[in-house]
């Protein structure tokens, strides 16, 4: 199972206390979790990335195994770790603004 | 048992105040959707516990949200924003073209006659409907497309359409406002639209018959008159007695012209309501006095409310969508500021008592009238 860890209002939205896991094919990438994330729960649709475009919305960020994986392909595979479950994928609101 | 309940969207949340006909016992529900930005929350004329809330962030984008029972249980709906075909440019502060891009929903005005119809207005400037309840949202782009939108440029917030009002005699007529473009009207249900900006005259644009480039602040009509429009322009109180084919000025005799909010009396189409604030560079009342005005005149001459306001260190702001009035016998005015306070009169502005007085900073002000 993925482990994917969301900011406390995307958890909000989406109904849930802690991390989330979903079942995702290999290989495990980026895409792929979200793809799983929004069928899971629709009320995030829109929220992490572009409807169209499926870009990530400028203030989050994607972090797993400390690195910060925000600029890698979105269909690049993730590291081992994450694919594991061992390690969740990170969903975060950027620091900024006040 | 008559009531009241009031939608107030803040900088951090959905409140819900509710009273009974007297409007002095008031219950607070919230924060609902806590720590969002809530613009805007309006319910159907026809199903009053139909309620659309636009929920939106920086981070997390836009969230739509509707209940069916007043406000006590929320569903998320469709969130999806796409102008039709390939949007083109507007142009930016400077003058360069700007891609037109989907920011969030600033208003959202239901159908008068069918609960699953909503216009929502968003930035940058559109206006979009849904016919499925929030579902599903389609562009009405015979507006954005109307020739003058590459030339409309954003004020200050952005480049937002905020005002939409529908005629309640003529389903097909529909006025809507952008800052700063101006306000435009359509004949035919929003399939194409005309610019009804003549009259107005802005500090700043050369040519005095310019048709596009005015910010318009607030548009307000009473249901009785639709032909009869008041606005808040970023200066001048203005008035149009053909809806919207010309406008007059009818600030006359209040302290400064600049404001946001304008509204109407319930049960008194020449009764309008601004709430002046001091300069386009100053955004809070003249001399720290939280005064409402009133004209029993449709316009020129005005007179200050201030029992129960705040008339001295005051420095608040009242934002457009801050205003709204009841339909209860005696007409109750509601607005709410940027220091968090709602105040509310039960005798149309003789005498004010703040709700709440300690919210985030309040964004919209709706009210319903419950009976």
């Amino acid at each position: 199972m993925i482990r994917v860890g969301l900011p406390a209002h995307l958890r909000k939205l989406a109904g849930v206390e802690r991390e989330v896991e979903l079942e995702v094919a290999a290989p495990v990438t980026a895409a792929a979790i979200l793809d799983a994330l929004e069928a899971r729960f629709p009320s995030l649709r829109g929220t992490i990335r572009d409807h169209v475009t499926r870009r990530r919305r400028p203030f989050v960020r994607f972090f797993a195994c400390n690195e910060d994986l925000s600029h890698e392909p979105d269909d690049a595979p993730l590291p081992d770790a994450v694919a594991r479950g061992a390690e969740p994928f990170l969903i975060v609101g950027a620091m900024a603004g006040g | 048992m008559s009531g009241v309940r009031v939608l107030v969207g803040t900088r951090k949340g959905a409140f819900i105040l509710t009273a009974d006909g007297a409007r002095r016992d008031w219950r607070v529900s919230g924060p609902h959707f806590a720590g969002w930005e809530i613009y805007h929350m309006k319910a159907s004329p026809v199903a009053p516990n139909r309620i659309y809330a636009s929920q939106s962030s920086s981070w997390f984008g836009q969230v739509m949200q509707r209940s069916d029972d007043g406000g006590a249980t929320w569903e998320t709906v469709g969130n999806q924003f796409v102008y039709d075909g390939v949007p083109g440019t507007h142009q930016w502060y400077d003058g360069t073209p700007h891609p037109w891009a989907f920011a969030r929903v600033w208003h959202l005005e239901p159908s008068l006659s069918d609960p699953d119809t909503v216009y929502a207005g968003v930035e940058d400037a559109a206006l979009f409907r849904t016919r499925d309840g929030g579902q599903t949202w389609q562009e009405l782009s015979g507006l954005r497309q109307h020739g003058s939108g590459p030339h409309w440029q954003p004020g200050a917030g952005g480049m937002c359409l905020h005002t939409i009002l529908l005629d309640p005699s003529n389903p097909q007529r529909i006025f809507i406002a952008i800052s700063a473009a101006g306000a435009f009207r359509s004949d035919d249900g929003g399939g194409s639209w005309k610019p009804i900006n003549r009259g107005l005259h802005s500090e700043g644009i050369p040519d005095g018959d310019a048709e596009v480039g005015h910010c318009v602040h607030r548009i307000a009509m009473h249901r009785s008159r639709p032909d009869v429009l008041f606005m808040q322009k970023h200066w001048d109180v203005m008035r149009s007695d053909n809806g919207g084919d010309t406008w007059r000025e009818v600030s006359g005799n209040l302290p400064t012209d600049f404001g946001y909010p304008i509204d109407v009396h319930a049960h008194e189409p020449e009764t309008v309501y601004v709430v002046p604030i001091t300069s386009d560079s100053l955004h809070y009342p003249p001399d720290g006095q939280l005064r409402v005005f009133r004209s029993r005149s449709g316009g020129n001459e005005w007179e200050a409310l201030t029992n129960g306001l705040p008339q001295r260190d005051c420095y608040v702001n009242v934002l457009r969508d801050a205003m709204a009035v009841d339909e209860l016998d005696q007409c109750g005015i509601y607005f709410g500021t940027t220091g968090g306070q709602v105040y509310a009169s039960a005798d149309a502005g003789d005498h004010w008592a703040p709700i709440v007085s300690h919210l985030p900073p309040v964004l919209s002000v709706e009210v319903q009238t419950l009976r």
